[in-house]
């Protein structure tokens, strides 16, 4: 595995693995991740995996650069061969259009294609999460079909509401909480991504994968009843199993 | 859980603060926290309480607040003036505030920010393992907002007056100029700038501009030449991170900076440095040393050596 090591100030350090947004450079990052938790090494606080860098944040009273940076050295040169969990498929239940969507219709006509082709073509893939950033719980996601790519509102809305799905280039992602933004929205999820009073607040987690699921206006309802009484479970399954 | 404090004037931007909510970075949660971590830690100590319990952070202008019953306070940070009853108060010193005395703040005599500690801590719920307020997301602190009028401060029931008169050393008071020189270790990306632009970072002078708050310090003086594109594939954004934009001006990243950031960065302030930085106010004048990281943490070291002193000292073993 090829990375390089830098310091941060005095209380992180920069683990760079490549250049380029790829999923072959991400499987890495989230194969090192997954053994610098398994090695459970003192004085380390926490860590942000992003696209092509993970930082690790640390105590210096308790390891110092020198000694961290040896650790996290010894990591990577050990892992190349060791087994990571397959990866979790999150679905997320989306009503597509409408008012959930307002510009599902913007989408599919810079695209040359029905509202019924957008959403048959967003639903069928699974995205990568790269990082989580922006706003708590905001997946920056891979791998979505240029087929649906789309510009950015001209003028941002002022208020995009939670669970909103949108399109802006040839990225998607979901909002999380409340916020003025311009991707053009095409549909809305009732579950929640971020609920700070909850045990877990933060429903996804960079490395996983997210799928979109098309609902009904009846299904939205019911799920969104059950988000509330705290008793709806997301769906989530292996990738590897669903391929198969 | 005691009513302590009612709050008569919020001052200008009053939070409760702690060392941040620390852990949920990686999924876009911000750390918030005291701007002045030093001040904050050493104003718990001087009141009993253990170095990471919550304080007020009151920023240049304070907040009056009436003592709803005794309580054991400190003030420590920025000279904004403290009086009680009208009369000067002491910083850096542990004292006590009599039901219906008052703490006031009338003025900015040096630093931003003063930190208030009351023996026993501050009483609102923890947030993902803080009580820190992170006024964009509204979560923390009393109710995810800054102080207002007619809020009422609960604390804690048991107060310890043992500590009363306990003082920092004024050897190791803190002084805030308005000219200073901050440390950073370089990095880590310092190849997209030119050799020039590196040049110029730490041979000029940069002021603290009024488009600072608790999310980053926007600086302005020579620009810093890149030589690479201003903007990176976004990735972690550390405390203290001097990020240059396009326009060459550097942008200090502070305790409500965003989990992650796109801009290139040309190094990050060293953490007994990052208190100075907190303390400035526009007008303030920055020049920038590069150190290694070794030497950054044997300051560091130090820093955490003396906070232990005066924990022994105090009989608080948090650690």
């Amino acid at each position: 595995m090829e990375f390089s090591i830098q310091p941060l100030g005095d209380t992180g350090i920069i683990i760079q693995f490549g250049t380029e947004i790829s999923e072959a450079i991400y499987q890495q990052i989230r194969q090192y991740v997954y053994w610098l938790e398994q090695s459970c090494i003192e004085g380390i606080v926490e860590w942000v995996p992003a696209y092509t860098t993970l930082t690790v944040f640390y105590r210096p009273n308790i390891i110092s650069y020198d000694e961290l940076s040896q650790k996290l050295l010894k990591i990577g040169e050990k892992i190349e061969s060791m087994p990571v969990p397959d990866p979790i498929v999150i679905e997320i239940p989306t009503l597509y259009g409408k008012e959930a969507g307002p510009d599902i219709q913007f989408v599919a006509e810079t695209n040359g294609l029905s509202e019924e082709e957008v959403v048959k073509i967003h639903s069928s893939s699974d995205y990568l999460i790269y990082m989580i950033g922006f706003v708590p719980g905001f997946p920056y996601l891979g791998g979505m079909d240029k087929r649906i790519a789309a510009p950015r509102k001209k003028t941002p809305r002022s208020r995009i509401p939670a669970g909103s799905i949108g399109i802006a280039g040839e990225q998607t992602g979901i909002y999380p909480l409340e916020t003025p933004g311009g991707w053009q929205i095409i549909g809305r999820t009732p579950v929640k991504l971020y609920d700070p009073q909850k045990q877990d607040p933060i429903l996804l987690k960079a490395g996983d994968y997210i799928r979109f699921v098309p609902i009904t206006e009846r299904e939205y309802e019911k799920i969104e009843q059950q988000v509330l009484k705290g008793s709806y479970k997301v769906v989530k399954y292996k990738k590897e199993a669903a391929e198969t | 859980m005691k009513e302590i404090l009612l709050v008569e004037k919020p001052g200008l931007l009053t939070t409760v603060q702690d060392l941040g909510r620390t852990g949920y970075q990686q999924y876009g949660v911000v750390v918030a926290g005291a701007m002045d971590s030093f001040s904050m830690q050493i104003a718990n100590l001087l009141v009993g309480n253990r170095k990471d319990e919550a304080v007020l952070e009151a920023t240049i202008a304070g907040p009056s607040l009436r003592a709803v019953r005794d309580i054991v306070i400190a003030i420590c940070g920025g000279d904004l003036a403290a009086k009680i009853n009208g009369k000067d108060a002491p910083l850096w010193k542990s004292v006590l505030l009599k039901k219906g005395d008052q703490l006031s703040f009338t003025g900015l005599k040096s630093g931003a920010r003063a930190y208030i500690a009351i023996a026993g801590g501050i009483n609102v719920p923890k947030v993902m393992g803080s009580k820190s307020t992170y006024l964009k997301a509204g979560i923390g602190g009393l109710n995810g907002r800054a102080l207002q009028k007619g809020d009422v401060i609960m604390g804690s029931d048991a107060v310890k007056t043992s500590t009363i008169g306990r003082m920092l050393s004024p050897s190791l008071i803190p002084k805030y100029e308005k000219h200073m020189t901050i440390r950073i270790v370089p990095g880590p990306h310092e190849e997209a700038f030119t050799k020039e632009g590196i040049d110029t970072f730490f041979s000029s002078v940069y002021e603290v501009t009024p488009q600072s708050d608790r999310m980053g310090y926007r600086l302005k003086g020579p620009k810093i030449s890149h030589r690479k594109p201003a903007d990176i594939l976004s990735e972690a954004a550390p405390l203290g991170g001097i990020q240059i934009p396009a326009d060459g001006q550097p942008i200090i990243l502070m305790a409500d900076r965003q989990t992650t950031g796109g801009y290139t960065r040309i190094g990050t302030v060293i953490t007994v440095d990052l208190m100075y930085v907190a303390q400035a106010v526009p007008g303030a004048k920055i020049r920038f040393q590069p150190v290694s990281v070794q030497e950054a943490q044997k300051l560091y070291f130090e820093q955490m050596r003396i906070m232990r002193q005066i924990s022994v000292g105090a009989g608080i073993y948090d650690e």
